[in-house]
């Protein structure tokens, strides 16, 4: 897959979970806790997500080191099966 | 045959607009069967009746504000069966989860306040797709087409509930019944309420999760994010327990006095995106295994933030948790929402100095506070609440 379409699946899965990002000028390299309030439980949820659509599991250990969505596509990036 | 009423909603809410009924006349339906959705000023709450048998009539018609404890419907053995909304039956006993007595001129009073909350957008035509009668006139007042959203109910039926994600969704706002300014005054009466009649004490101490968050990490290691648990469960978990303990912190505090609960049914703040919080109970929380508990937090904030919510999720709550650590604060002095008398806040699960022995080392470490009603318990009681709690979270494999 390619970057440009593992960034949109996120961001789609990220919307499911959170509707009221505006994801029109939505900021890659923000930090989602804080910029986007996403909590550990919508974070547990965008994992879940994204493990079943794109088939990446990511760890507690690896998500903890990320900040922003450009670090987590980034990293799906890499795994990809 | 009854007449069932509007039920309790919470402590902060005694009017809802019923805005979809899920049964018809003549449908049978069994205890704790959800009939009806009602939009309070906070969320949209799902009905459950408290009684088998057959809905026999409908009282109150879709999108009208009424007052808890108002006859809504009437279920019976079936055999006076009334099709459409038909008024209040003289001869009916009453029944609900509460002993909410309607004054004698109920009924007048309710005609009176009935008032359609919806204002009519020019209809625009709706395509042949399965929906609730609810659904497809909402769907003609706001000039959206059915045919284009996925339907969740009965055959795929589109509901009401199947609209207002979908509206949401484009509009990117939260989802139905949300009105920041009737949130805001809700959380305020209750609030107030609060902290005018209880006294309330606090306390804090500072729990080291060391041995908590090994376990976990052992615990979580090659799970898929789906099995996974989150420290929260097992803040919950040990709070619940140490309320089966301590049963002057968990109950509710009525005009006769406390009455302790004789289960643990765990209320949890939940932060809604878009302002205001909801505090939906996880029932019986102490008799949960971690698993079970993580499902069910994950489910509640899920429907607490898209709809859904029971009405005894949010009127069955017997002591109530808050974490607001996720935001950055090290402690949370929280106040009881009435007529609890206990409300424990779980601060920032962080790294910091803890000692170890004779040394210092750097540990995970969690500031958890209690602020408990002084009319029913001493500080000393809190205290042994909080040091239980710990002595709980140092062996996480018991929880």
């Amino acid at each position: 897959m390619k970057r440009d379409e593992i960034r949109k699946a996120v961001l789609e899965e990220l919307s499911n979970i959170a509707p009221d990002i505006d994801m029109a000028g939505f900021d890659d390299t923000a930090d989602v806790q804080d910029e986007y309030d996403l909590d550990s439980m919508d974070a547990v949820n965008l994992l879940t997500a994204i493990h079943k659509r794109l088939k990446v599991n990511v760890p507690d250990r690896d998500y903890a080191r990320m900040r922003s969505i450009a670090e987590l596509v980034d990293y799906l990036e890499q795994h990809q099966a | 045959m009854s007449d069932f009423m509007m039920p309790s909603m919470g402590a902060d809410m005694d009017e809802g607009t019923l805005v979809e009924w899920k049964v018809r006349p003549g449908d049978k339906v069994g205890k704790g069967q959800i009939i009806a959705s009602v939009d309070t000023t906070k969320v949209v709450l799902d009905i459950e009746v408290f009684e088998s048998g057959v809905v026999e009539a409908l009282y109150i018609d879709e999108g009208t504000k009424v007052d808890v404890g108002t006859p809504i419907a009437r279920i019976g053995d079936g055999s006076h069966i009334e099709e459409g909304i038909s008024a209040p039956s003289e001869k009916a006993e009453k029944s609900g989860p509460e002993k909410a007595e309607p004054e004698p001129e109920a009924r007048a009073d309710v005609a009176e306040k009935a008032r359609p909350t919806e204002k009519p957008v020019p209809p625009v035509t709706s395509g042949r797709q399965p929906a609730s009668p609810a659904a497809r006139r909402k769907a003609r007042e706001r000039g959206i087409d059915l045919a284009g959203i996925t339907g969740t109910g009965e055959g795929g039926a589109v509901v009401l509930a199947d609209l207002e994600s979908a509206e949401a969704k484009a509009k990117g706002k939260p989802a139905a019944g949300f009105n920041p300014d009737s949130m805001r005054q809700t959380i305020a009466a209750a609030m107030s309420r609060s902290k005018r009649e209880i006294p309330h004490y606090y306390l804090a101490t500072t729990v080291d999760l060391h041995a908590a968050e090994a376990w976990l990490e052992d615990y979580n290691q090659g799970k898929p994010p789906k099995e996974r648990l989150l420290m929260a469960a097992l803040l919950m978990k040990a709070a619940a327990l140490a309320l089966v303990k301590y049963p002057d912190l968990n109950g509710f505090y009525r005009e006769q006095g406390f009455v302790a609960a004789d289960t643990v049914n765990l209320g949890m703040a939940v932060n809604l995106r878009g302002g205001g919080l909801v505090a939906p109970a996880i029932l019986g929380a102490d008799s949960l295994a971690l698993p079970a508990l993580m499902a069910r937090l994950q489910d509640l904030v899920s429907r607490a933030r898209s709809g859904g919510l029971r009405s005894t999720e949010m009127s069955q709550g017997t002591a109530t948790v808050t974490s607001l650590g996720e935001r950055g604060v090290d402690t949370v002095y929280g106040v009881i929402y009435p007529p609890q008398v206990a409300m424990v806040g779980f601060g920032r699960v962080h790294r910091r100095p803890v000692v170890v022995d004779d040394a210092i080392a750097a540990h995970t470490a969690v500031n958890i506070s209690l602020a408990a009603d002084h009319r029913v318990c001493d500080g000393h009681l809190g205290a042994l609440f909080l040091n239980y709690i710990e002595k709980l979270l140092q062996k996480p494999e018991a929880l």
